[in-house]
């Protein structure tokens, strides 16, 4: 069995890690100096403050932090230089070869301590009751400064009395501990990106405000907390901490929200979470985080959570709980009788891309070796199944090409169909310091997005084109560098397919595919279309960063494929700071494409039809395996309503709520026999369920997530599962009453088995994870430690193929009868479904879905703002409030899908990505106008809802009564 | 399965690769793709289409590569 690595927590600020006091420089010199004494070789540019520590020495400091830049504001940190008069701080000079430093001396003891004075005389002096009690830096301060008396008193002026504002769910601020030292200002500045702090007044009046002398809620705050991590004193204080106290161990693990993978340091008093802090040296986060993965744990042991299994034949019955074992045999029995009326194709079994690698792995074996077909498929088919297609074909390898740190030699940043700053925050903080370097930024979305205007960030170029119209775009971008002689020739020549190259070539110079000529389509001016393909061709490193307003149409893989195209047409592919980069939705899409969870493909993507693969499993699992592509999501809803798909194994999905058109969903599940769902809440799926498995959150149970870097990190358990099982024991133990055996004692045996037989993951194992933190696949003989940037010397396919990207237009088209496009999204607080979001303080950010609409569009139909909307689609109809706003263009309304009531996909209809299925989200057309109550469908909804709550209560009861 | 929407995708994959100029390695792709992509009782409800309604509402494009490629298209089990 594999320890956790464990540590004692001390130090407010890094979690029980060696703070610097000021960041790292790089620097091909090195620069030698004595410090007391000692010879330290260090990068030049380094301050002394950073050079002592890396010698051992701790400076006494108050305004340093090694995350942040120097400020030299408190003074504690003097030193002396021989043959320099006075005492500079060390924090902000940088060392000289030779120099001489002292850092202890009666004259700078008696300066510090005197500092050290006047910070406490204004102080409250509650230490033994503060809640950063053990772990403030003040403390710490005083105590190393030997501070004994103050002598001014207490009783002068001072702002002991100051109200705390308790505004944001999740921190306090208590002006009265803060001692203006500016760290919370610059993290909001350098970490985040936000600028939601100033220093108000001046003197003696000076403190710490939100936006302007505004409550935390009220500023531009986005709650990400990096300024709590800093903050020395308990003046910034996590609401956890100040009820638990602080915790006594800690383990790290990874963040279950977005792609971007985030690693924390769990802090913990026995089982308890105490708060989870950002990992410094987390390779995907460097120590920052978003609100969702700091702030948004608490859904974990939510009352709501399910921890008993519970069977019912009829979706019409109360659901009965019963133990494990019934409800596992009851399960299997189902799906055994199932097959044997309907034929082994019958049923099929849907992985999680919330769950980890080994239990994707374990689901997608156990179809292929029980179920004994290849019926298995992930919800990154609703997401970024079109980024597998497009990357392979054109590439060889269905998987971003950068590590998120690359975007610092970024010199041109595109930004197509995707919202950072909302979806993946930590990366758009990078990507916004980048930008406040200088880098430059094409924005590519109908709406206006937060990047597109910022504090310190503006887009060069915003192509606010019509949705739908990306493919006429990127062919339009290409015209342009082909049609001006920008293509890297150079690049080309040596690394593309020639053939296939010429071929596009004539294909995107042709006079249809000018931005003149594409403007129609578009709605964007051909001037704009050619100053961001020059910029993109000619601005030094271009990378791409596109998420799901690319792949969630009617051509996804084809505009996948278009991005590819141009940045292999200039070259942009192979190095630090290019490339093409899926941001990726939910933590483990990556991973669980990785796994073999797509119905053609076992794990490694490798095509079901070729044999020597199959073989490979076939030997390992003692199986033979199908050599055809089993049914995908949409085909198994569709073979559902023909009476050939009867049982579905769907485990941490809630595929009711997340696919389009609800209706259609739903009767497909209505129609089914058997529904096993394995999740911790009753979610909208479950409603349709005749077995429920209760699942394990990523606090409960070991495994490995692989974020859109594909870096392969560690989940580690903190606490055992709730329910009695991890998810992947679940699965096992649902094989074993099928007739199959798993033998695995832990899921460290599972990654061993996959790193066996799928090429590569050859190098990967827990013990190497251990060691290096973490992994970008591929990781194996050719490569030890992994591979941050792809494609290097060639591509994964040998040589690039560029494919011929036509345009045409979605078969959604505006009509009079619905004249408006419906584009959907999410937003920062809310997470996907907000199964988990809405179970935590985040719904004070946003506790319903709105309709944004154009001020123009609102008019015309007499829409007030908040007020009731319908959205009539030819799929269905729902109501929301609607929000009146300038971010979005004439003709287009957008609206969150967070919420179940609020049925957006109620009117998303089925159209999907020619290649892969992946549902039109982004485009539908619709018809708004004002009304007075919820839809038909909204009322059905909450009627059914209704009933299964009690359905649901009924088993609750029988169990206290009995 | 829904015989219309079969259809309709369908023809969205002849779209697709109808743009290529050479007109064999289009006729594959679309072949191909149904091939590797379509599990075999789609693509058999497809073969009986084109046989019975002789690839009404198909893109010719498509009912071409189906003729041209069918014994590929017919499943291996
Ligand atoms: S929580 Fe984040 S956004 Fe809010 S003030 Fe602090 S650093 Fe700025
Ligand atoms: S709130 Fe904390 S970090 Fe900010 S100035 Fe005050 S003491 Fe420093
Ligand atoms: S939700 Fe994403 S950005 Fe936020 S902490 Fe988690 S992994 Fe990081
Ligand atoms: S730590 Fe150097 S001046 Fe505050």
């Amino acid at each position: 069995m594999l320890e956790s690595p464990r540590n004692i927590n001390s130090g407010k600020t890094n979690s029980g890690e060696k703070d610097f006091g000021t960041p790292r420089r790089t620097s091909g010199q090195e620069v030698t100096l004595e410090i007391d004494g000692m010879q330290v070789t260090v990068a030049a540019g380094t301050s002394i403050m950073r050079a002592a520590a890396e010698g051992g020495v701790n400076v006494p400091k108050l305004c340093a932090t090694d995350s942040l830049e120097p400020f030299g504001s408190c003074r504690l940190c003097l030193v002396e230089i021989e043959g320099r008069k006075g005492y500079p701080a060390s924090c902000t000079t940088p060392v000289e070869a030779g120099m001489k430093v002292r850092t202890q001396s009666p004259k700078l003891q008696t300066l510090r301590k005197g500092v050290m004075e006047l910070y406490i005389s204004d102080h409250p002096l509650d230490c033994l009751t503060c809640a950063a009690n053990g772990n403030c830096e003040l403390q710490d301060m005083a105590g190393v400064t030997g501070l004994r008396e103050v002598r001014y008193g207490y009783d002068g002026e001072n702002h002991l009395v100051s109200n705390k504002d308790e505004s944001n769910p999740y921190f306090t601020y208590d002006p009265a501990k803060c001692i203006v030292c500016n760290r919370c200002v610059r993290a909001c500045e350098e970490t985040q990106g936000t600028y939601a702090l100033t220093i108000s007044g001046r003197g003696f009046e000076s403190r710490v405000s939100p936006g302007q002398d505004q409550p935390f809620m009220d500023s531009e705050c986005v709650s990400c907390g990096a300024c709590v991590q800093v903050c020395p004193t308990a003046t910034l204080q996590e609401k956890t901490v100040i009820e638990k106290g602080q915790a006594e161990h800690s383990v790290v693990t990874t963040c279950a929200y977005c792609g971007v993978g985030c690693s924390f340091k769990a802090e913990m008093k026995g089982n308890e979470v105490v708060r989870m802090v950002p990992n410094k040296d987390g390779h995907a986060n460097e120590g920052h985080s978003c609100v969702k993965g700091r702030f948004a744990w608490g859904y974990a042991t939510h009352q709501d959570r399910i921890l008993k299994p519970m069977i019912r034949s009829k979706i019409t019955d109360p659901w009965r709980e019963v133990s494990w074992d019934e409800a596992l045999n009851y399960a299997a029995a189902e799906f055994k009788r199932i097959q044997k009326k309907y034929g082994r194709d019958s049923i099929g079994g849907i992985v999680s891309s919330r769950c980890t690698n080994e239990e994707a792995y374990l689901v997608q074996k156990l179809v292929r070796t029980v179920f004994g077909n290849n019926n298995v498929d992930t919800c990154a088919r609703v997401c970024h199944s079109p980024t597998g297609y497009g990357l392979k074909q054109t590439l060889g390898e269905s998987a971003g090409t950068q590590t998120f740190k690359s975007v610092e030699h970024s010199d041109v940043i595109m930004v197509m169909g995707a919202n950072p700053t909302d979806a993946h925050p930590v990366f758009a903080s990078r990507m916004k310091k980048r930008l406040s370097e200088g880098a430059k930024l094409i924005v590519i979305d109908p709406r206006h997005i937060d990047l597109v205007r910022s504090p310190h960030v503006a887009a060069d170029f915003h192509l606010q084109l019509k949705p739908g119209t990306n493919v006429a775009i990127l062919s339009a971008l290409a015209h342009v560098i082909v049609s001006e002689g920008l293509l890297a020739t150079e690049f080309i020549a040596q690394r593309c397919e020639d053939k296939a190259f010429q071929q596009w070539k004539d294909f995107v110079a042709l006079p249809e595919n000018s931005p003149e000529a594409m403007q129609e389509i578009t709605g964007v001016s051909a001037e704009l279309v050619r100053g961001a393909a020059r910029l993109y061709a000619t601005g030094g490193n271009a990378a791409i960063y596109y998420g799901l307003g690319v792949t969630e149409h009617a051509q996804g893989s084809t505009a996948v494929m278009g991005i590819a195209n141009l940045a292999m047409a200039t070259g942009n592919i192979g190095r630090e700071g290019v490339g093409v980069n899926p941001l990726r939705g939910q933590n483990n899409v990556q991973g669980s494409c990785d796994m073999g969870s797509f119905p053609h493909e076992l794990p490694g993507y490798r095509h079901v039809s070729d044999s020597t693969t199959r073989h490979l499993f076939e030997q390992a699992w003692g199986v033979e395996i199908q050599p055809e592509p089993g049914l995908r999501i949409p085909n198994m809803f569709d073979a559902a309503l023909d009476g050939s798909f009867m049982g579905l194994y769907c485990q941490g999905e809630d595929i009711v709520q997340s696919d389009p058109n609800i209706q259609h969903v739903a009767a497909a599940l209505a129609a089914m026999e058997c529904i096993v769902v394995q999740d911790i809440f009753m979610n909208e799926t479950a409603m349709y369920a005749h077995v429920f498995l209760p699942g394990s959150s990523f606090l409960e149970k070991d495994g490995t997530f692989t974020n859109a870097e594909r870096r392969i990190s560690r989940v580690r358990k903190v606490m055992p599962p709730k329910a009695g099982y991890a998810d992947w024991e679940v699965t096992i133990e649902l094989a074993q009453r099928l007739g199959y055996e798993m033998h695995y004692a832990h899921p460290s045996e599972i990654l061993d088995e996959i790193a066996r037989l799928t090429p590569t993951f050859h190098g990967v194992s827990y013990e190497k994870l251990d060691r290096l933190g973490s992994i970008q696949w591929p990781c194996n003989e050719a490569a030890p430690l992994g591979t941050p940037i792809m494609h290097v010397d060639h591509f994964v396919r040998g040589k690039g193929h560029f494919i011929i990207t036509k345009y045409v237009a979605t078969d959604e088209k505006v009509t009079r009868k619905f004249p408006l496009i419906l584009t959907t999204g999410r937003i920062l607080s809310q997470y996907n479904v907000g199964a988990q979001t809405r179970r935590t303080s985040n719904v004070q950010w946003h506790e319903q879905d709105l309709l944004e609409i154009h001020p123009h569009d609102a008019e015309e139909r007499g829409v007030v703002d908040g007020g009731w909307v319908s959205i009539h689609s030819r799929a269905g109809e729902t109501v929301l409030r609607a929000k009146v706003s300038e971010r979005m263009q004439p003709g287009v309304v957008y609206t969150t899908f967070h919420f179940p009531e609020s049925g957006a996909n109620v009117i998303t209809t089925e159209n999907s990505d020619w290649a892969t299925n992946c549902p039109e989200y982004k485009v539908t057309a619709v018809q708004v106008k004002p009304v007075s109550e919820p839809s038909e469908w909204q009322k059905k909804y909450t009627r059914f809802s209704k009933v299964q709550h009690e359905l649901l209560g009924k088993a609750r009861q029988s169990k206290s009564i009995a | 399965m829904d015989m219309q929407n079969l259809v309709h995708m369908a023809n969205k994959i002849g779209d697709f690769f109808e743009a290529m100029p050479d007109r064999e390695e289009a006729l594959l792709g679309i072949a191909g793709h149904l091939h590797n992509f379509w599990e075999p009782r789609m693509r058999s409800q497809l073969l009986d289409y084109v046989d019975a309604e002789n690839g009404k509402d198909l893109k010719p494009i498509v009912v071409t590569a189906i003729r041209t490629y069918r014994s590929k298209l017919v499943s291996q089990h």
